[in-house]
């Protein structure tokens, strides 16, 4: 079973925790275009490979975290607080 | 060389050593009318339809591995147009009727089993929904019934309706057509019939970028087995639909997820129709081998490996055992995962792309394989003629700018 780190609990086993999706997107302003907003709302870079993305520790802590994970391996590269700026990896 | 008892009875006479292969391996063209990207079910009846229903026969299918390798096989079968909006009840029933006619018409036996689809009722809730759910079939011509805990009893005797059930049992929504058809089957089917056609089927060949001209026009694609010139491209390609997306320059709404099944060891028959829990996220049927074949809701986080977390397999072979607590001796055989293309409103996109002469068939998510008549169909008929099918006008991919989305979440059959 894949387990993920919180940040305040943590290593755990992933079925704690609750996916959100990828992080770091921006809400365009309210005078957005049609196809501006639909590409905020619906249309993602879905990587295969590393993908930042945003987790709650749903059955525990209840805090929302950031998480660097491959999407292929399931590795996860790492975990950093809501507000931070993406990691540099593999650098 | 067309199949028939008396092939089978020649076939015997030689100890059926000499069966010819039912399809080519040919060397690629330098150029092609159209190249479809993804050897998988969608893939392979767009190339079929291409030949068959627009006589278009210069044509490749291009697939990365072997040919129904993805999720072609390793879907649970079943087939099903138990959906809710009219655009998909037309879609999803074209494909069934389609399926119905299949095995003649490929000359192969796709064996579909039409023994029925049940959705189980847990609440008086989940029965209001589904009496919307039959109803709004039935005004669109489509098989529906709903069923009683007595008529569930009789229909499904393995399923426990005792008192102490830890999911009660209040009732159940069934389409009688519904049932399931070999994956493989429908794969090799529809090659064999393609290659016929005159269909060059391409194995071991992943494509690696597009060409395009100064307009932005699609005039190539590049391979791991060379440059092949073409001006149409469609890709059918599930769960990579992304990858190749991001190769031609532009993003789709797709989320992609490990789906996950698995088959117990064989038993006598014990259930003879397809029944779901929605709520437990869990769904059975029994193959023809006899082994239970049980698949899963989706694991909730993007993936692209093709297995499924420890997590949601307990989570399924608890909700299995709580609905078929005879199941629970059986040895689970094999498990495994699909990498399915999941949108936000279950529904699929099948037409242009923002680059020209550049058409998808994605977006199917946990619900491909019954559709996989209608998508070739569907992609064959854009892909000839330049103009989206009737059936696929509501499919687009820019519903997700206007907003105009065919949300099928419920009829996608299982929690997403």
């Amino acid at each position: 079973m894949m387990q993920l780190s919180c940040p305040w609990c943590g290593l755990r086993d992933e079925t704690e925790f609750a996916c959100g999706g990828t992080t770091h997107l921006e809400r365009p302003p309210l005078a957005a275009t049609d196809a501006d907003w639909g590409h905020y709302l619906f249309f993602r870079d879905n990587p295969k490979g590393v993908h930042l993305e945003r987790w709650r520790h749903a059955w525990g802590c209840g805090q929302w975290f950031n998480v660097a994970r491959d999407t292929v391996t399931h590795d996860v590269l790492a975990v950093y607080r809501m507000g931070d700026p993406p990691p540099r990896l593999g650098a | 060389m067309r199949y028939s008892a008396l092939a089978l009875l020649r076939g015997a006479l030689s100890g059926h050593r000499n069966w010819p292969p039912a399809w080519r391996s040919p060397e690629p063209k330098p150029q092609y009318d159209v190249v479809i990207v993804g050897g998988g079910g969608h893939g392979l009846a767009s190339a079929y339809y291409l030949a068959k229903n627009h006589g278009i026969t210069n044509v490749a299918v291009l697939e990365r591995g072997w040919l129904g390798g993805g999720n072609t096989g390793r879907n649970t079968t079943v087939v099903r147009s138990n959906y809710l909006y009219p655009e998909s009840a037309r879609l999803y029933d074209f494909s069934l009727r389609l399926y119905e006619g299949l095995a003649r018409e490929l000359n192969f036996n796709v064996m579909l089993s039409q023994r029925g689809h049940l959705m189980l009722a847990h609440s008086r809730h989940d029965l209001e929904s589904m009496s919307r759910w039959a109803n709004t079939m039935a005004m669109h011509g489509i098989d529906a019934q709903l069923l009683t805990r007595e008529q569930v009893g009789a229909m499904v005797p393995a399923l426990d309706l005792s008192a102490g059930a830890r999911y009660p049992v209040l009732g159940a929504f069934m389409q009688p057509r519904a049932g399931t058809a070999r994956h493989d089957a429908v794969a090799w089917g529809y090659a064999r019939g393609a290659d016929h056609l005159g269909v060059d089927i391409i194995q071991n060949c992943a494509v690696t970028g597009f060409v395009t001209d100064a307009n932005g026009h699609v005039t190539g694609v590049d391979t791991s087995r060379g440059r092949i010139r073409t001006a149409r491209v469609g890709i059918a390609a599930a769960g990579h639909s992304s990858v190749l997306a991001k190769l031609a320059g532009f993003r789709l709404p797709v989320t992609s997820y490990a789906l996950q099944a698995m088959v117990t060891e064989p038993l006598k028959p014990r259930l003879d129709t397809v029944v779901i829990s929605p709520g437990t996220g869990a769904y059975v049927s029994q193959s023809d081998k006899g082994e239970m074949v049980i698949g899963a809701s989706l694991d909730l986080f993007p993936s692209y490996a093709q297995r499924g977390s420890f997590g949601v397999l307990q989570g399924v072979v608890a909700a299995t055992l709580a609905m078929f607590p005879s199941f629970s001796r059986l040895r689970l055989m094999r498990q495994w995962a699909g990498i399915v293309d999941v949108v936000h409103d279950s529904s699929p996109i099948i037409g242009p792309t923002p680059v020209p002469g550049l058409y998808i068939n994605c977006g199917w998510g946990t619900g491909g394989f019954k559709a996989i008549p209608v998508g070739g169909w569907t992609l064959a008929h854009v892909l000839a003629t330049g103009r989206n099918h009737e059936l696929a006008e509501a499919f687009q991919l820019e519903r997700f700018v206007t907003g105009r989305l065919i949300d099928e979440a419920a009829a996608s059959g299982i929690a997403h």
